[in-house]
């Protein structure tokens, strides 16, 4: 598929104007000086999508996210499409203003990141402690015992702090804060050769699953998600970014790659339905079971990885650069929320807390259920546009460096 | 996108639609046949049936597996009424050994001479929860496991390996999805029954049944949730023991 995700290069072509007009009342993302991948923000904003709706208790809508039909799930294609973003700006940055610009501004990232992490973590334990404190359950006096962890407010705020303390779905930005604070060094190394940083990126990998490298959590056990291996898709988005992309395309286009990834997802989808329907185990082997199993998203199983190759070549083949659909008013909501993604995750964070909460506190009925997740997602929605008509407004009245800035973070946004 | 949410509206429908067609029955607290069941088998437990007995069960758990001031009520007891209701002509004996905040790995190693001590044919092995809540490293949650189990046959006994109950209102907080797989991996592998306490609760909340997320004060939901599982318990033991109890079971429908 020649069209592969070479953006930047391009201009806006037909599309702009035309979906200008109509979308005249809805916000228009701000026109950067370079074209935006919207493919790149629709499936960033999915992906925002179903983080969300994974966070909540399973409901009705987890039925539609990706993880129930495969191997690898919305975190992969956030990660992915995170290198793939943070290159595209640092890489810009990096090349026009020199290496301690392009590294002093992926380190203020890093710090916004941290703190978001932080404030959510404050949200948490708030949540946390008032649902363990109020409930009298007999039937759960083992499970509140999740409050444990406080008789030691002074480790256990100190671990939080160092990121090694991560209650239960607060995984991915710790691990964004590791992966992009050593991305000076991978650009560095990509400018120079990228085949020679995702070779590196892949010893890496090789090795942490050889010696069992991991980063250390409290009060025991590792890291959610292992930065060492998880690193591999980060870099990988990257290198796709830089050309790699374009490398690869003839590869991608081909037939018999399709037809790979196809049967590959098949047998992915075959076996995922052997977790849900029980009776259907019969007819999986005992040694691909004893094989497969356990499939690790820790260390980012090589399963979910080629899944995630799989998942990304069908969409490269099936989602073309110019589908008219991308500009339509029916995806904008998505597209919005993908811009703007660091917020975004961290208000689907925010709202899954919320949700549940009112899920515990008030009533847990399948529709309160489907409702709490829809409103959420509108919730996300509504933020995405304002954030836009913000940074819209501001940048207008900004100076032009600044405003070209803003758009670098805005793409690069990488959360 | 457009058919996404069709599809979702759908099911949306669909299901309510299932919801209020059960819900003129009486609440019966069934599990559906798959989880009363399994692959492997408990060989010790037909045989010392089959002789006539006695069958010496012993429950190994953490605090989910009693009621603190309904002890009585708990799924254990429960399950010993059930199975000699099931099983007439046959002594049954439940014993409990509570563990409370103990991991697997605290267990585990004292697992062979308790059941050496009690003769028992049947060890229930309920762990997981303080693994869980401790996130204890999987890998040696599953050591553990792998360590117990072995110990358990080694010393004459066939094993039942159950998990965690589900907890709506924790589910966010504690990280179950990791335990539960690693449990039914070391099953697998060592051709151990798990009895599914998790799948059977959450359906149980899905449909219904019981107000999970209740935080009333009080036992009668704790007492009527382990009435439900000891029942579902004994038919667990009988099906994978492929005891032939049909007689009594068609009397009772």
């Amino acid at each position: 598929m020649p069209p592969v995700i070479d953006q930047v290069v391009g201009v806006r072509t037909k599309a702009g104007p035309a979906s200008v007009k109509r979308d005249a009342p809805v916000v228009m993302i701000p026109t950067p000086p370079r074209e935006r991948e919207l493919r790149l923000d629709l499936l960033r904003g999915f992906a925002l999508w179903l983080i969300f709706i994974d966070h909540l208790p399973q409901n009705l809508l987890t039925w539609l996210t990706i993880r129930n039909y495969g191997f690898s799930d919305a975190t992969e294609i956030f990660i992915f499409i995170s290198g793939y973003t943070a290159a595209l700006v640092y890489g810009r940055a990096m090349r026009e203003r020199g290496f301690i610009v392009a590294a002093a501004r992926i380190l203020r990232r890093v710090w916004q990141i941290y703190v978001a992490h932080i404030v959510l973590f404050t949200i948490f334990l708030a949540e946390i402690s008032y649902v363990a404190s109020s409930s009298e359950n007999p039937l759960y006096t083992e499970e509140m015992g999740i409050l444990d962890f406080l008789k030691q407010p002074d480790v256990t705020i100190v671990q939080a702090l160092l990121l090694k303390f991560r209650p239960v779905n607060m995984d991915v930005l710790p691990l964004y804060v590791a992966l992009m604070l050593f991305f000076p060094l991978v650009l560095l190394v990509m400018q120079r050769s990228a085949g020679l940083a995702l070779a590196l990126s892949a010893g890496l990998y090789g090795l942490t699953w050889c010696f069992g490298l991991a980063l250390p959590a409290y009060p025991n056990g590792v890291w959610f998600f292992n930065p060492f291996a998880w690193q591999l898709l980060f870099v990988f988005g990257a290198w796709c970014a830089l050309g790699g992309a374009k490398r690869m395309s003839r590869i991608l286009s081909s037939p018999a790659t399709l037809s790979i990834c196809a049967a590959y997802l098949l047998f992915a989808f075959y076996t995922t339905l052997t977790w849900h329907v029980p009776q259907l185990n019969h007819f999986m082997p005992h040694i691909a079971e004893q094989w497969m199993y356990p499939i690790d998203k820790t260390n980012l199983d090589v399963l979910r990885f080629m899944h995630f190759l799989a998942l990304a070549a069908l969409t490269l083949r099936f989602l073309p650069k110019h589908w008219p659909g991308l500009t339509s008013p029916w995806l904008r909501p998505l597209i919005l929320c993908g811009q703007h993604s660091l917020q975004i995750f961290c208000i689907g964070v925010f709202l899954a807390f919320a949700g549940q909460f009112i899920l515990a506190e008030y009533s847990g009925g399948a529709v309160v259920h489907f409702l709490i997740s829809v409103c959420g997602i509108l919730i996300m929605c509504a933020a995405a546009w304002v954030f836009s008509w913000y940074k819209r407004v501001t940048g207008k009245g900004g100076s032009r460096a600044k405003s070209a800035d803003g758009d670098a973070d805005l793409a690069g946004g990488g959360a | 996108m457009r058919t996404g949410l069709a599809s979702a509206l759908i099911v949306l429908a669909v299901s309510s639609a299932g919801v209020s067609g059960c819900s003129d029955q009486t609440k019966s607290c069934d599990v559906p046949a798959y989880l009363l069941t399994s692959d492997s088998t408990l060989s010790r437990v037909a045989s010392v049936v089959k002789a006539g007995g006695p069958l010496n069960i012993l429950v190994v758990g953490s605090r989910s597996s009693t009621i603190s001031g309904a002890e009585g009520e708990a799924y254990p007891v429960k399950l010993q009424a059930a199975l000699r209701e099931k099983l007439p002509g046959v002594p049954v004996n439940v014993a409990v050994e509570l563990t409370p905040r103990k991991t697997a790995g605290d267990v585990a190693s004292g697992l062979g001479k308790l059941v050496a001590a009690r003769q028992s044919t049947l060890v229930v092995w309920q762990t997981g929860i303080v693994d869980a809540i401790r996130s204890v490293d999987i890998d040696e949650f599953r050591e553990a496991l792998d360590e117990g189990v072995t110990a358990l046959r080694n010393a004459g006994a066939d094993v039942v390996l159950m998990n965690m109950q589900y907890s709506p209102r924790t589910e966010t907080m504690v990280s179950m999805n990791a335990y539960i797989d690693n449990m039914r991996l070391v099953a697998q592998q060592r051709d151990v029954p798990v009895f599914d306490r998790f799948t059977i609760m959450t359906r149980w909340n899905e449909r219904g049944e019981f107000d999970l997320f209740s935080p009333v004060h009080g036992a009668s939901l704790a007492k009527r949730v382990h009435s439900c599982l000891g029942r579902a318990l004994s038919t667990f033991v009988i099906n994978t023991a492929r005891i032939n109890s049909a007689e009594p079971e068609a009397r009772r429908q």
